[in-house]
């Protein structure tokens, strides 16, 4: 098996389903009884919390709310800074992730006005094209720190300054500064994530992407920063996300997240985008053959981006996305396809389209991490190529006459 | 403490001359439904079956008898000696615990049946004796024009039923008494409900699904399989076969005229059906199709497909407007499934503008051309049966 689908969700590392499984054990009792087992389980809770702290480089733990996974966080961050602001409108990027893009249009439909800031053609979202977005009265913005489908990375920073500069201008005030919400759920691990001074003002990550177990995620929250719990109960995570705590999961995501943080630290990560690069020479040599360049071609998707090490994501014009990655998948090998054409039953990807990708054009993303070997990245191009061989003359002849 | 069910059947009573046969399959389909329930037990007493088991399983146990087709209703029923007090206060009990409930009714009447003319009392006057002791007793008014609650006596030798009211059963004929049918079960909407139509009237079903790999993922597989089973509950499917198509579907689309393509593949498919059915010695072939859904679905079309099968097709959703099959299918309980979007992604296969008005000659020149014996024996050697049982 290869299993270059890392971007979807990545094997829990046998540290992390040891701990989960030690945690659930051990830590039954609920971390909110006033008793020593209560007591024993919010300690194992706040290391975890410590743990998640120093991979996002959050100045102290108690900036770090545990939630049930990426969207949560996203939800969290966008809603609830949202609804807490005097401000009706919200800006975020076309290549969000659902978590993002449907939480916005609830909003909507809750009265808020919506922007949508669309990318350029390499699938980065430019920073300049956010500020030309704001308004007066703009709540919140949302933007991803790497894209899941393209793995670009997006300059957050620089939105951020954009977005403290404008708050300076006398010419832009009477002026709140909007809350800036940063998706960094295919980030961590990958790319710097500093969030004491990215500028953000909410970071949301997810565990089972870093090799932790799912149902489990993340938001710092900026010190001084204000959100609205978006429901209440026992007014667990400081009263902002209400539930007994998931502490097996919670546990495990911050193992995961002090083995990512490790790796980062250490040369792991360059690893990884080497090894992606030499993917992606290989495949675009092992398709540039007189025979293969008869029936298609390959190219990047995107090109001239600042990319995350992990995400290789490759054009196939002519070739249908569906077929060519159950082709792989017969022979053992996984990744994940896109298409800007909508389907019968799944849609477009919004991602795609937003960076003009046509609609007769396969894309397929590999997305590698710290498990994926050059053994496994070569078997891979040669499975991509078969699977071309296979799939090619079907749209070739036929049906198109 | 235990309770009896007392399930009535109506319309098998019309083929006397089948008469037992009908009754024997309906009641060895009840006893399948509800055999897994611990204790259970089944009887067939004057005209009904009875279904026996403890209290704290009637509820699993109707809701199993709803879905047996050739049951019309049932009640969950009390026993008493064939005596006229005791009838009486079973109909109190009766009347008591329908007006706790959280829907009190606002009258009544009492039903009787003399199944055992040795009763002393007739059925009309089982019911003014028993009626007036639920007044008497409870105040409950009567309506014997329209009533908010029937309570039915029914007195059988040594035995008599007390029951409030009674629960519809989907009717039809018991599976299996009409033959068995193949059903082309696909991921859609139509196809199972076809199948829960062809099953009510009394065929037993066993399916084929053609699976396109790589141009379909697992994931269709998987949903087929589901729908599967959700009529399996009904009794209504014993197996799905999964037929590879890939290359059937490959050869006659380089072969023949794009336009005609849909025309092919769905004459092949009855080849295969055919074959496959000639395995499981299936008297029919059933399908979703439909009279004018799409646009490949003409009379025409429907005709140069049904030249292909050897066997009666049965199209039990011929004439009915997608929303009757939309309500049926939600109803069946495949709807939720059959929305899953995991449908065929691609439309490699499907040509942009279909015939609509297909002739078997221009279908047989492109199958001529192949060796459509062989696709289909390949077709065939390549299946896999999976039992739903």
């Amino acid at each position: 098996m290869i299993y270059l689908d890392n971007a979807a969700s990545t094997r829990p590392a046998p540290e992390v389903v040891e701990a989960v499984a030690r945690a659930a054990h051990d830590h039954f009792a609920n971390p909110s009884s006033a008793h020593a087992l209560g007591a024993a389980a919010t300690r194992a809770l706040e290391e975890a919390r410590e743990q998640v702290a120093r991979l996002m480089g959050a100045a102290t733990a108690g900036e770090i709310l545990f939630t049930s996974g990426g969207t949560e966080a996203d939800a969290l961050g966008l809603i609830g800074a949202a609804t807490r602001a005097r401000g009706r409108h919200l800006v975020v990027s076309a290549i969000e992730h659902p978590a993002i893009l449907r939480s916005a249009e609830l909003l909507v439909g809750q009265g808020y006005e919506l922007t949508i800031v669309p990318p350029d053609r390499s699938g980065v979202v430019r920073a300049d094209d956010v500020m030309a977005a704001l308004r007066p009265d703009t709540a919140v913005v949302s933007v991803m720190l790497v894209n899941n489908e393209l793995g670009t990375v997006q300059p957050v920073a620089e939105i951020a300054h954009g977005l403290a500069r404008a708050e300076n201008d006398p010419a832009q005030r009477p002026q709140h500064r909007p809350h800036l919400h940063v998706d960094a759920v295919q980030a961590a691990g990958f790319v710097p994530l500093r969030v004491a001074s990215l500028g953000a003002d909410t970071v949301a990550i997810s565990g089972h992407k870093i090799h932790g177990p799912k149902g489990a995620g993340a938001l710092w929250l900026r010190p001084g920063a204000r959100i609205a719990p978006l429901w209440d109960g026992g007014r667990q995570e400081r009263g902002l996300r209400s539930g007994t705590e998931n502490l097996p999961g919670w546990v495990g995501l911050g193992v995961a997240a002090d083995l990512v943080a490790r790796l980062r630290d250490g040369q792991g990560v360059e690893a990884i985008r080497a090894e992606r690069d030499r993917f992606e020479r290989a495949v675009l040599a092992s398709l540039a053959d007189d025979e293969m360049s008869a029936i298609t071609e390959v190219r990047p998707t995107v090109s001239g981006a600042p990319r995350a090490p992990h995400v290789s994501s490759l054009s196939f014009p002519g070739l249908p996305a569906e077929p060519l990655l159950h082709a792989l998948e017969t022979r053992a090998v996984y990744a994940s396809a896109g298409s800007a054409c909508a389907s019968r039953g799944r849609g477009p990807s919004h991602v795609l389209a937003a960076i003009g990708v046509d609609d007769r054009t396969a894309v397929l993303r590999f997305s590698f991490s710290r498990e994926t070997t050059a053994a496994e990245a070569d078997g891979a191009v040669a499975a991509l190529r078969e699977a071309i061989i296979e799939i090619a003359p079907m749209v070739n002849t036929g049906a198109r006459r | 403490m235990r309770s009896a069910i007392l399930c009535r059947y109506g319309e098998i009573f019309l083929k006397s001359g089948n008469r037992h046969r009908f009754e024997r399959a309906l009641r060895d389909n009840v006893a399948a439904a509800v055999r897994d329930l611990p204790g259970v037990g089944i009887d067939m007493p004057h005209g009904r079956i009875l279904v026996h088991v403890d209290a704290a399983q009637v509820d699993d146990a109707c809701a199993r008898l709803e879905r047996v087709f050739g049951l019309v209703s049932f009640s969950v029923a009390a026993r008493v000696p064939p005596d006229i007090d005791a009838i009486g206060a079973a109909a109190v009990r009766a009347a008591r615990a329908a007006m706790d409930s959280p829907a009190p009714p606002a009258h009544f009447k009492i039903e009787s049946r003399r199944a055992d003319k040795r009763f002393p009392m007739r059925s009309l006057e089982i019911s003014a004796a028993v009626g007036a002791r639920v007044v008497a007793e409870t105040g409950l008014p009567v309506d014997v024009h329209r009533p908010a609650l029937t309570i039915g006596v029914e007195v059988a030798p040594e035995t008599v039923f007390v029951f409030a009211g009674s629960r519809a059963a989907p009717g039809g004929l018991p599976v299996g008494t009409a033959g068995l049918g193949l059903l082309l079960l696909s991921g859609g909407i139509d196809s199972p409900v076809a199948g829960w139509l062809a099953a009510k009237r009394g065929l037993a079903l066993d399916a084929i699904y053609f699976h396109s790999p790589p141009f379909i993922g697992e994931k269709s597989k998987d949903k087929v399989l589901a729908l599967g089973k959700v009529l399996a509950r009904w009794q209504a499917l014993r197996s799905v076969t999964v037929v590879p198509f890939t290359d059937a579907q490959k050869q006659l689309r380089d072969t023949g005229p794009a336009e005609l393509a849909v025309v092919l593949y769905r004459r092949m498919m009855m080849r295969i059906a055919d074959a496959v059915g000639d395995q499981l010695h299936a008297d029919a072939l059933v399908t979703g199709e439909n009279l004018g859904q799409v646009a490949s679905q003409t009379i025409q079309n429907l005709s140069a497909i049904e030249g292909a099968a050897r066997r009666l097709v049965l199209r039990p959703l011929a004439t009915y407007d997608k929303v009757e099959t939309t309500a049926l299918a939600r109803r069946i309980g495949t709807y939720e499934t059959s929305i899953l979007p995991f449908e065929d992604c691609c439309s490699l296969f499907v040509p942009a503008h279909p015939s609509t008005s297909a002739r078997v000659a221009d279908a047989e020149r492109t199958e001529a051309t192949l060796d459509v014996t062989a696709i289909v024996a390949a077709a065939v050697a390549g299946s896999e049966r999976i039992s739903l049982a």
